[in-house]
């Protein structure tokens, strides 16, 4: 044998044993990314589920005319209105809990219950007034403080002192729930209701109305811009042009711009300079519309190119211009891939946050809103502020809301990839 | 009337002139004996024909009339004033006019009834306002109008009527693809108009190379302590330093990734894996922030309490890695791109050698794909330095100068959001200073993404 086979065969097992290695090293390094995802999505889904159940509260109330202010079942609605409903309440807690015993104790009473308790009481004295001098019992929703006790995440085995539930109140709840008065339902409100300062009483309704009215403006712009762009840049740009070049240079560019300064654009030009109200959905779908155009535009473009040129030859050959050739043959043969491009670009746009915080749709917005005027804010910004409360109460639904925006980014790529399979063509 | 009326009537408009620019079109034709064949073009043509004459001239004219009104009838309104109060300057119109268009939206106008030159002056906004309103409708509406007469006029066999609408269309195409350019030129000049202004008032040498950073200007004159000071080194510095740790971390694991996925994994491995990495990259900002800043920072801060060191509760360590995570799908498919794009060839040539898988990989594959690797984490290390969610939820605020991934440090983008989500005026040098700090961030991701495009498409063109 050769001293050269020798050699190579003396290190074979070396070099094996390196291939192996670095085999390795390239499945451990997905293992972790693997890991990192999972981690991620067990972490929001654990804090989150809880969310999704709310602690109730039954209590019999006395709606008492005197208490209320002397109202009787025929005053007017205004008078029905604006009566004394939270003494109601007040004096009902007091009924159940006679041994309540000065201002701390009080105020811990009072906050049995959430202040949702009294209008929703006036609710239902204005649609029947006459409950007026009855009793019924009632299910209120609970105070916070309750609700994050109620799921365990107050240790009742800790000192008195570190409890954000002190014992008197422990003993409350004991009692309620040995009768039944205490019990956890699906959570409507956060379904229903909007912001709130009161976590018990905080929903996504209005970040979730907030998003479609930005997606909507976003998607009616950002759709037709893009596609036209695409078309002409693909289909009648003069070949070798320095503007094209240009343009075809800023859109790669734009795509990489940091998104936050969309949003100084957007602050500048369309608020400071052209008098758009700010924190609508109008003025984040304009920003949004901006951000998303270049991934359109992107994607549009590689679906218009990869229409084989016989398609275009053959239009083009039965005397069609070149216009009809594209809008009546290219364009819908490339549409698959144009819409599969906008719906991950409006994923995007419906995930993103840091434009929006510079004009203005950050602010605390308790209304729903009702056109694309009104201010608002949407989905992921509405996760930024209730993460920044310190309330147990607001992380659990921070996830919650979490979750809800995940459904709709997972859903929307879904389609996206269901899309390109069933009508993707091969040419 | 309102803007959803004149738009709702425009498109009534539009409907009605496709319809009878078409129908106007066979009717002419049909008075010659060869009947349709004696259009130039499809009778559809002159109905879109008549639609373009119809909304078109209406739209721009809508549009500009929508944009300019409001700052129009302000300066009517100061104007109207008198002298004594125009003198006040431009802070006090600005707030009386707020007040006038507040007071006049709740309609609630007799609060200020007691004074007489705001009385007047929101009389004389609203009575511009209604004016202008109706001066708008008027004039939409007759363009339109007018249009869709001259359109109609024109309908006549000989008009080269799809020749004309496929020029306006192609118009408009190059319109929108020019939507590109302006975006730029807005970005640019908004941000460089706000940061001349602030340069006015901060030097740009104390900006450039300062190396304090608090931006808390006085409110009184005579206040002490808070005289602002806009050295933004310490920024520059924070952003690089959690941008490095997100790429010490996201680069190793995604270039491995691609390499495997790429050049070891079966095919079904792979159909699954891609897809399942490209969630990372599609969950929003806000959600790793929340990650970062619940779950991540207070891990590390135990852990190093536990192994005896004192971490900050908002470290750098802990946004950097979260950030890592983020980018490292961004990571993988660009280079998993790049190194798809190796010809076979190459490989072919060194297995023939008699090198190993990784041999190849290590000696031919990552030299020739090098370029493009290297284009994609600059691409990558500029989505970090701009990333802005996930430093506002989990990195700190006050602007500190250290290399020490452990403690707290800020970023450009944490200051930017911090300075422009309170109250504050426009002009103040404070809010300026998000202008100038935008301006900065702007021209470093520029010049890292015009590099790495620059070289991934010459990358591409060396193998095509």
């Amino acid at each position: 044998m050769s001293t050269t086979t020798q050699r190579v065969e003396a290190g074979l097992k070396k070099r094996y044993a390196k291939e192996k290695r670095f085999r390795r090293y390239g499945m451990i390094s997905i293992s972790i990314s693997f890991l990192f995802l999972l981690l991620l999505l067990t972490d929001i889904v654990s804090k989150g589920l809880p969310a999704f159940q709310q602690s109730y509260v039954q209590i019999d109330v006395t709606i008492d005319s005197k208490t209320l202010g002397g109202i009787t079942e025929d005053s007017t609605e205004d008078e029905l209105f604006s009566a004394r409903y939270s003494k109601v309440i007040r004096n009902a807690l007091k009924e159940k809990f006679p041994d309540a015993k000065g201002r701390k104790q009080r105020r811990a009473l009072n906050n049995l219950v959430s202040k949702s308790a009294a209008y929703q009481l006036r609710d239902e004295v204005i649609k029947n007034p006459k409950l007026i001098g009855t009793t019924a019992s009632y299910w209120f929703l609970a105070k916070d403080d309750i609700d994050v006790f109620m799921k365990g995440n107050i240790d009742r085995n800790l000192p008195e002192s570190d409890r954000r539930i002190k014992d008197f109140q422990l003993a409350w709840i004991d009692m309620l729930q040995a009768e039944g008065r205490l019990e956890k339902r699906f959570n409507t409100v956060l379904f229903t209701n909007s912001d709130s300062r009161e976590a018990e009483q905080a929903g996504i309704r209005g970040a979730l109305m907030g998003s479609l009215y930005t997606m909507l403006i976003t998607m009616l712009l950002a759709f037709p811009i893009g596609v036209a762009a695409a078309t002409y840049l693909e289909e009648f740009a003069p070949q070798n042009n320095k503007w094209v070049d240009i343009i075809e240079i800023n859109i790669n560019n734009l795509a990489a711009v940091p998104s936050i300064v969309f949003g100084l654009l957007g602050l500048a030009v369309y608020i400071n300079f052209f008098g758009v109200p700010r924190s609508t959905p109008l003025v984040g779908g304009l920003v949004l519309t901006l951000m998303t155009l270049p991934t359109i535009i992107i994607a549009s473009r590689a679906s218009i190119k990869a229409v084989p040129p016989s398609m275009r030859e053959a239009a083009l050959g039965l005397g069609a211009s070149k216009v009809q050739t594209v809008f009546q043959h290219v364009l819908p043969m490339a549409m698959p891939g144009i819409l599969t491009g906008t719906i991950i670009g409006m994923a995007q746009a419906l995930g993103e946050t840091a434009p929006l915080l510079m004009i203005g749709m950050i602010a605390f917005v308790s209304d729903i809103p009702q056109s694309i005027m009104d201010p608002s804010t949407v989905m992921p910004v509405q996760i930024y502020l209730w993460s920044d409360s310190p309330e147990r109460a607001f992380t659990e639904r921070t996830s919650a809301a979490i979750m809800v925006l995940l459904a709709f980014l997972i859903s929307m790529n879904l389609v996206a990839i269901l899309l390109r399979k069933r009508f993707e063509q091969r040419w | 009337m309102a803007l959803n009326t004149i738009l709702i009537t425009l498109l009534a408009l539009l409907l009605f002139s496709f319809v009878i620019g078409r129908s106007r079109s066979i009717a002419v034709a049909s008075k010659n004996k060869s009947g349709r064949r004696n259009l130039h073009s499809l009778p559809s043509y002159y109905g879109y024909m008549v639609v373009i004459w119809t909304v078109l001239p209406a739209l721009i004219i809508l549009a500009l009339w929508t944009a300019f009104d409001a700052k129009l009838i302000s300066s009517l309104t100061f104007s109207s004033l008198p002298a004594e109060v125009q003198e006040k300057g431009e802070d006090s119109l600005g707030l009386l006019l707020n007040e006038i268009k507040n007071l006049t939206a709740s309609g609630q106008l007799d609060r200020i009834k007691d004074d007489p030159v705001k009385m007047a002056a929101a009389e004389r906004y609203q009575s511009l306002r209604s004016i202008s309103a109706m001066a708008k409708t008027v004039v939409v509406l007759g363009a339109a109008i007018l249009g869709l007469i001259f359109g109609l006029r024109l309908v006549r066999p000989e008009t080269r009527a799809r020749n004309k609408v496929e020029t306006v269309v192609k118009g408009l195409m190059i319109l929108c693809a020019s939507v590109a350019i302006l975006t730029t030129l807005g970005i640019v000049m908004s941000v460089l108009f706000e940061s001349i202004l602030f340069f006015k008032s901060v030097s740009i040498t104390e900006f450039l190379f300062g190396t304090h950073w608090s931006p808390q200007t006085a409110m009184r004159e005579d206040q002490a302590g808070s005289s602002g000071s806009f050295g933004a080194v310490p920024l520059f510095v924070g952003t690089l330093l959690i941008s490095l740790i997100a790429l010490i971390i996201a680069v190793p694991l995604g270039l491995m990734s691609a390499i495997y996925l790429s050049e070891y994994a079966s095919s079904r491995f792979r159909s699954i894996a891609k897809p399942t990495l490209e969630i990372l990259a599609g969950i929003p900002t806000v959600v790793y922030g929340f990650f970062a800043a619940l779950t991540v920072a207070p891990f590390i801060r135990n852990l190093g309490e536990s192994i005896g060191l004192t971490v900050a509760s908002e470290s750098a360590l802990a946004a950097g890695m979260v950030m890592g995570i983020m980018i490292i799908p961004f990571v993988s498919s660009l280079s998993d791109d790049v190194i798809n794009a190796v010809p076979q060839s190459l490989r072919d040539g060194s297995f023939g050698m008699g090198a190993t898988k990784s041999e190849t990989i290590k000696q031919v594959v990552i030299p020739a794909a090098l370029p493009g690797i290297i284009g994609g984490i600059l691409l990558a290390a500029s989505r970090a330095i701009g990333e802005t969610m996930i430093v506002v939820m989990a990195a700190g605020l006050s602007a500190n100068l250290t290399f020490n991934p452990l403690e707290a440090v800020t970023t450009v983008t944490v200051q930017i959001v911090g300075l422009l989500t309170g109250d504050q005026e426009f002009d103040s040098p404070k809010t300026l200073a998000a202008f100038a700090l935008g301006l900065g961030l702007f021209l470093i991701t520029l010049v890292l993404n015009v590099i790495a495009l620059h070289v991934i498409r010459r990358y591409r063109e060396q193998y095509d």
